[in-house]
């Protein structure tokens, strides 16, 4: 097995490892590298340290992406877990196909889907990726081992959602839902203010529904952006394919300050008409808007950025409000800002998703971004809400412990799957997740 | 009608690439190596990809005996039946220092045995008057360095016979595509220092196939190598011979 020493990050840039890598092309290549301890990752999309193992080994998965059977009646593929589900749109919505729930980026693997159990713009209507995975198969140091959700019941919920402790997640079997065409079409409104777009949120009947919000603007402006609502539609891809661009290099990261942010803000806003607007989009523009620049990460230069992410139930609307309004006076959010409304859907013992809304914003990695992001994060907790470990580089283990009810039940699972701690992360151990201080 | 591929060394990752986009354009394939559950799951992916067939068949470069059911398998198959070479290995130059033994095993893997395969399968293609050979060589094979000129021989040895098939091949109406790779995204050159301008196999195929459909004799992949190697073979050998590169 060839290793080889790198450094690493994870996406936001803000946290690095240093350790030997193994990208095995095999099973068996993977069963030779579980010889080191060390967690298999994918394509490191999350934004914190969930995906490092500083001075440690790691198994990247991203070459095991085959896909192993497709069933056209029921719309069932099995598929390696270092397959993206940007591939298995590519490949699938051709003939009718699409992953139930996708994440933001189409770079995602099947593996880190599965290990955050992500959610995607219809969350609210057709819950979390792992609700859609009918079985997993994990690899033991005794071979590779199928678990359902039949068979394994706590298995197969301490690994959805399960950050990787549970073993490298080889292969899955999931359920795609049907997609009549090459297109998506999508109506965009200007919403004034927060109380609006909760509103707006709660009432909206698409089956795809997320807001942009200017997080910078501050009093009757606070929360103010736009709704995309949207529909999968019949026909063919509209415009010709496009290629990626990238960011060459690190860009300063002045680019971001406060006033660039603001003006671009303002000038996004008023890019929709007061009456709103309605458009066809092709099914990666709209799923993947930011792949279309690959490495944009780099936009906000070597000192990389965070990501806050949090979802408080329904009715801490006020929260929310308080948690928006500490954003907007800090002057440090990025054009980069999320809400929407979840429903219930959850996989795992550790999902992060809940019914209520989930606002996300990105933030440069200024001095005061990451107490600030461990204040936001003890108000969603103190509101009843919880953070994604997928974004998260900053929380504090007591406020993480007391966001996630079954932590217990995590724990013991886990611990029978790997007694030893071989697949701990730099993540794992910062929130002292698998054992309290 | 859509050719039949038979893929030597189906196991390396330029080889599943290769395997995919041929799937995508719906020919079949014979997917050949050592490592059959590797390849069932290959297998798997090509028929999943649009093959409308996809088998895994047993071969080692070491292992002549194991060429004769691949041959046979492949004369029951319809229509223009192709094979593309991606077998090698590349042992540290130091290990070969060590052990000189090592170097029939990379010249079996690199040039002989896909050599031999190929020999036999010649007549297949001159029979049915069509037929693609691909030969992945390598930019290695082009000038002896210090650091792999084992492995390098072995591949432009194989180069030269490639050479030699398609002035054979031409006339039968068969085609054979000379392809020198520089450096690749493989598990091969994972870890390995001092590489530089690494290609994803995805491109690699992708090239490759391009040629095939052209009908290209020899390229070199990504394209730049063939600046690089003008170069690098145009250095006089007295300076070449004093250069660590």
């Amino acid at each position: 097995m060839q290793w080889k020493t790198a450094e690493y990050a994870g996406w936001g840039r803000a946290y690095r490892a240093h350790g030997p890598l193994a990208r095995p092309e095999r099973l068996s290549a993977l069963a030779a590298a579980l010889a080191e301890p060390g967690p298999a990752i994918g394509n490191r999309r999350s934004y914190g340290d969930a995906a490092l193992n500083d001075g440690g080994a790691a198994i990247e998965m991203t070459r095991l992406d085959r896909f192993l059977g497709f069933d056209a009646e029921t719309g069932t593929l099995d598929v390696e877990a270092g397959a993206t589900i940007g591939q298995i749109a590519e490949a699938f919505a051709p003939r009718g196909w699409l992953p139930a729930a996708m994440p933001g980026t189409g770079f995602a693997t099947v593996g880190g889907c599965i290990a955050n159990d992500v959610h995607g713009k219809n969350h609210h209507g057709a819950g979390s990726f792992g609700q859609h995975v009918t079985a997993l198969t994990l690899m033991t140091g005794n071979g590779p081992r199928e678990v359902t959700p039949e068979a394994d019941a706590a298995l197969f919920r301490a690994t959805v959602g399960g950050m990787g402790q549970t073993g490298p997640i080889v292969s899955a079997r999931l359920r795609l839902i049907p997609c009549p065409g090459q297109r998506v079409v999508v109506e965009e409104s200007r919403v004034p203010d927060l109380g609006t777009f909760l509103d707006r949120l709660d009432g909206s009947e698409a089956t795809y529904a997320v807001g942009w919000i200017d997080a910078l603007a501050r009093g009757k402006h606070l929360g103010r952006g736009i709704l995309e609502e949207a529909e999968l539609a019949e026909g063919p891809r509209p415009g010709p394919e496009k290629r990626a661009k990238s960011v060459p290099l690190d860009l300063p990261g002045a680019l971001l300050s406060w006033p660039v942010v603001k003006a671009f803000n303002a000038r996004y806003l008023r890019r929709i008409p007061d009456t709103g607007r309605r458009s066809k989009k092709q099914i990666n523009d709209f799923f993947f808007p930011l792949d279309a620049v690959h490495d944009w990460n780099r936009l906000y230069g070597k000192r990389g950025f965070h990501q806050f992410q949090c979802v408080v139930p329904v009715e801490a609307r006020d929260a929310l409000r308080e948690i928006l309004t500490r954003i907007a006076k800090s002057g440090l959010a990025s054009p980069l800002a999320v809400i929407k409304r979840m429903g219930p859907g959850r996989g795992g013992m550790m999902s992060f998703p809940m019914e209520g809304y989930t606002l996300a914003v990105d933030m440069p990695n200024r001095a005061k971004a990451a107490p600030l992001i461990a204040a936001l994060s003890r108000m969603a907790q103190e509101a009843g809400g919880r953070i994604y470990l997928a974004k998260d580089s900053v929380a504090e283990p007591a406020v993480v412990a007391a966001m996630y009810p079954e932590l217990d039940a995590w724990r013991a699972e886990v611990a029978k799957a790997d007694p030893e701690g071989r697949y701990q992360t730099d993540l794992v151990r910062r929130l002292q997740l698998r054992s309290p201080a | 009608m859509s050719e039949t591929w038979i893929i030597l060394g189906a196991s390396s990752s330029m080889a599943r690439a290769f395997v995919r986009a041929v799937a995508e354009r719906g020919d079949s394939v014979l997917l050949a190596g050592r490592d059959m559950d590797d390849m069932a799951r290959s297998a798997a992916d090509a028929r999943t990809r649009g093959a409308p067939l996809a088998e895994p068949v047993f071969f080692d470069a070491r292992k002549p005996d194991s060429f004769t059911p691949i041959l046979d398998r492949a004369q029951a198959v319809e229509g223009p039946v192709s094979a593309a070479v991606f077998v090698g290995s590349m042992p540290p130059q130091d290990e070969i220092d060590a052990d000189p033994g090592l170097i029939e095993g990379v010249v079996s893997d690199s040039f002989s045995g896909p050599a031999r395969f190929l020999q036999s399968f010649a007549p297949l293609i001159e029979a049915r008057g069509a037929g693609n050979v691909v030969g992945v060589a390598s930019v290695a094979g082009d000038r002896g360095r210090i650091g792999n000129y084992v492995y390098g021989a072995a591949k432009a040895g194989f180069a030269t016979y490639l050479s030699g098939l398609r002035n054979r091949l031409t006339r039968a109406g068969g085609h054979v595509v000379t392809v020198k790779p520089g450096f690749v995204d493989t598990a091969m050159t994972w870890g390995i220092e001092g590489m530089f301008l690494v290609a994803p196999p995805e491109a690699v195929a992708r090239d490759i196939l391009k040629a095939v459909e052209k009908k290209r004799n020899v390229i070199y992949t990504p394209i730049f190598w063939l600046g690089i190697m003008t170069i690098i073979r145009a250095i006089p050998e007295p300076i070449f011979k004093k250069m660590s590169i």
